[in-house]
């Protein structure tokens, strides 16, 4: 019996790495493909080989379909998958360490300062010395950093125990007052609205290669840190006091996570404006699916994230083009409902004891 | 072990906690007992390091509990905590397998044989291994509780904390815990401090136990020095009375109703006596205290039916209680009520009578029979072998005995009715000499337990006097009656 528990046991994961990788390589795939001028896959591949191998020469290769690919498809997607796996990574990381099922970086109202930060960059165009571009994300994680304390600071003095609901209603009081904020600023400083709307609501266009340069390095330091500290996650999930029984030192990892989940925040948002709800729906899917241990969430989390947003992407500029819908739009129409369903689930089960 | 050295403290604002010192030694099983807000769940939570000592120390093997990181105290101490909620959908098994976090170490912290192995004996050890494969989520409240406790027990650790471990648990289970972790302690040196909210529990396992009162020690003795009837009165603020237990020697706290039922002024006496061929029935309108050697409801209790029944000299029945506990019932008794004795002799040869003393009252029953009639003293030249032929006496009290009352008004009417057979010499056939009673002989003492408090029964005290008198004036008309019954 135990011998043939633990290979089933790794079977499951490896079918749920191999089920969630096809499933980031079968968004990128439509996601380069697919748009006003359609690329064959096979072009796709055989552009990518050419360029990470250089086994096949681009020559052969309509210009124009490579240009399309690796000037705007390939930046796009990418972009979009980072940006969510950032946030879905983060997204299961408050979720564990809140024990609030319903936490991800925008009902925690993280988004929401991360926009601060990068919206007082933007429209004061700051820029500190030597880190330059780095800017950006800098104040944004700073923004959601200390975002995230405060909320925390806040609903604890509403109640010790932080219900799950307090959290949430918290996190939505700093939204409010962090996107009034916002929207006073923009008022103040007066043109380009509409620019700053769609900013807002969240897209990944138009962004090239250099804005993948500025998230990536945050999304390889704030999702390493968290896969490190997988154990820790799955210990707090039961609870602090429990978690500090267990051995784990508490103050300190949880600082640890919070930061790491505030740069991954910080950084999606200062490239892509607040897209909710990710961090939400990919770890919910992927317990659902695959189970609640941290060590397997989080990866698992990072690749269902960003293929979900690089569909999401997809459909936001596919489905009236030409016109583009913000990214943020359709993640709330998949996302809102999710989290009403999530909120109801609990209740139910609350009741049934 | 653990060494707890004059520790004060408690939540931010206030100290909850003063000057608390006590030790516990490797294997031992200590309780922690106190009302609510004495203090008892911030002293675990003070020894586990999740509150700060404020001032004091607290030395776990010799070292004190600062000087221990996260991981290094929870391979020594291992906390099983009241409540543990759950938001996400662990299996029993990974639930089980984190308390193995403070054992690995490193970077990449894998899981290695001896880590399995742990889980699955722990997980054996509480009986959970056909759940491992279950969520939490699905399992019941009891079921949880074990989960947790093999979590903890994971941690390997050398001193387990419990805070209130039954507190979820039925009947069953609270036992079967308590069992486990008593053996553990004695077999693998396992320390268990935990707090305890059931009295009785606490009695009936702890090797030491500590009262805590407003945040101080009031005792720190073992379960009989600490759980006496004045201090758990004083300190609890509620009536209780201390009882031994029926079979382990540990002290047992039963608690006394402030709204006793209405009593009803009644008074047992001839006029609730029924008597018929086959029974001799008193049912009391209200339950009385007893003490018996009846063949149903004997040794001590409360009982409001009380049952002579007439059998045939050649009665026999390999498990008498039993056919009596069925005779009771197509009778229409209750068995767990009922007193009932049995008895070859005649029921219209009963005598009975009610004497009144100063503030009490009492009847005596009794049915006389001595063609078995034995001379105590010589007993030894009988053979086992049971004759019919038995003295019953129902000695009924209008008045509130205590416990050695019972016992005395028993040896009174005992010696009452050997002097009635003396007097009527009666011969015990083997030996010749003059007979005590007879090898059946039955006696219930029933009190009502309400009116004149009657502390003594000996035999110069006001209700041994009357018992002295009663029985032996019963007996000496009993025996009479049935002799008579023999000569016709």
């Amino acid at each position: 019996m135990q011998r043939l528990s633990i290979p089933k046991f790794l079977n499951n994961k490896i079918t749920a790495y191999l089920l969630a990788g096809s499933f980031l390589l079968f968004s990128v795939l439509l996601g380069i493909s697919i748009g006003t001028v359609s690329v064959p896959i096979f072009t796709i591949i055989e552009i990518l080989m050419s360029k990470i191998a250089g086994s096949i020469s681009l020559d052969q290769i309509d210009p124009m379909f490579s240009s399309i690919v690796l000037n705007i498809r390939l930046p796009r997607v990418i972009l979009a998958g980072l940006v969510g796996a950032s946030l879905a990574i983060a997204g299961a990381a408050f979720q564990g360490l809140l024990r609030n099922p319903l936490a991800d970086p925008y009902t925690l109202g993280v988004s929401s300062g991360a926009s601060v930060g990068a919206v007082l960059t933007l429209f004061f165009q700051l820029s500190i010395p030597v880190i330059g571009s780095f800017t950006l994300p800098l104040l944004s994680i700073l923004f959601s950093w200390a975002t995230i304390f405060l909320v925390l600071a806040f609903a604890r003095k509403i109640e010790r125990s932080m219900r799950v609901e307090t959290i949430i209603l918290t996190g939505i009081i700093f939204s409010s007052f962090l996107g009034a904020f916002i929207s006073l600023m923009i008022a103040l400083t007066g043109d380009e609205l509409r620019q700053i709307i769609g900013w807002l609501l969240g897209s990944v266009s138009m962004r090239g290669w250099e804005y993948i340069r500025i998230i990536l390095p945050f999304f390889m330091l704030g999702s390493i840190v968290l896969i490190i500290n997988a154990k820790e996650l799955n210990a707090m999930s039961f609870g602090e006091e429990r978690a500090h029984h267990l051995g784990v030192n508490v103050q300190k990892r949880k600082l640890i996570i919070l930061t790491a989940g505030s740069i991954l925040t910080g950084a999606a948002v200062a490239v892509s404006g607040t897209i909710g709800f990710v961090g939400l729906v990919i770890p919910h899917l992927s317990r659902l699916l695959w189970g609640p241990d941290h060590r397997h969430l989080l990866p698992l989390s990072i690749l269902t994230g960003s293929g979900f947003l690089i569909l999401a992407d997809l459909i936001s500029r596919t489905i009236i083009s030409p016109t583009e819908l913000p990214i943020g739009v359709i993640t709330a129409l998949i996302g809102a409902p999710v989290f009403a369903l999530i909120l109801l689930q609990r209740k139910m089960m609350e009741r049934s004891g | 072990m653990l060494n707890v050295q004059h520790v004060a403290g408690g939540y931010s604002d206030e100290y909850i906690l003063k000057d608390i010192s006590f030790e516990v030694e490797k294997g031992e099983l200590f309780g922690i007992l106190g009302p609510n807000g004495s203090g008892k769940t911030t002293l675990l939570k003070m020894i586990s390091g999740i509150l700060p000592i404020v001032s004091g120390d607290i030395l776990i093997k010799g070292k004190r509990l600062q000087e221990y990181n996260s991981k290094q105290l929870a391979q020594i101490v291992a906390v099983l905590s009241q409540h543990s909620s759950q938001s996400f959908s662990y299996t029993v098994k990974e639930t089980v397998s984190l308390g193995r976090y403070a054992h690995q170490t490193g970077w990449f912290q894998t899981w290695g044989e001896n880590d399995e192995k742990i889980v699955q004996r722990v997980m054996k050890q509480t009986g959970i291994t056909s759940l491992q494969n279950k969520t939490i989520q699905e399992l019941s409240g009891g079921e949880k509780q074990r989960v947790f406790l093999a979590q903890a027990l994971a941690q390997e650790p050398e001193i387990l904390l419990l805070d209130e471990p039954t507190n979820h648990l039925d009947l069953s289970y609270q036992k079967e815990l308590l069992d486990l972790l008593k053996n553990w302690t004695s077999e693998t040196g396992l320390t268990v401090v935990s707090i305890f909210h059931d009295l009785n529990l606490a009695g009936l396992y702890c090797d030491r136990l500590l009262l805590l009162e407003n945040g101080t020690i009031n005792i720190n003795h073992v379960p009989n020095e600490v759980l006496r009837e004045e201090r758990i009165r004083d300190v609890y603020h509620t009536e209780i009375q201390k009882h031994p237990h029926p079979r382990v020697p540990a002290p047992q706290m039963v608690l006394l109703p402030e709204a006793r039922q209405d009593k009803k002024k009644f008074q047992i006496d001839e006029s609730l006596l029924r008597v018929t061929n086959e029974i001799i029935e008193l049912r009391s309108p209200a339950p009385l205290r007893t003490m018996s050697s009846g063949v149903v409801g004997s040794g001590t209790g409360w009982h409001h039916t009380f049952v002579n029944r007439h059998v045939g000299k050649d009665y026999n029945c390999s498990d008498h209680r039993q056919e009596m506990v069925t005779f009771l019932k197509v009778k229409g008794f209750e068995p767990s009520e009922t007193v009932g004795m049995m008895t070859a002799v005649f029921l219209d040869d009963v005598s009975f009578k009610h004497v009144e003393g100063t503030g009490f009252s009492l009847f005596v029953v009794v049915t006389a029979g001595v063609g078995n009639a034995i001379d105590a003293a010589k007993s030894e030249q009988h053979t086992f072998e049971q004759v019919p032929g038995t003295i019953n006496t129902w000695i009924f009290v209008n008045g509130e005995l205590t416990e050695e009352a019972f016992i005395q008004s028993i040896m009174t009417a005992t010696e009452a009715k050997a002097k009635a057979l003396h007097d009527l010499n009666v011969i015990d056939a083997v030996t010749g000499t003059v007979a005590t009673g007879t090898s059946t002989d039955s006696i219930l003492i029933a009190a009502t337990q309400a009116g004149e408090r009657l502390e003594y029964a000996g035999t110069i005290t006001p209700l041994g006097k009357l018992i002295g008198k009663a029985v032996y004036e019963c007996t000496l008309e009993g025996i009479r009656k049935s002799q008579k019954r023999k000569v016709v």
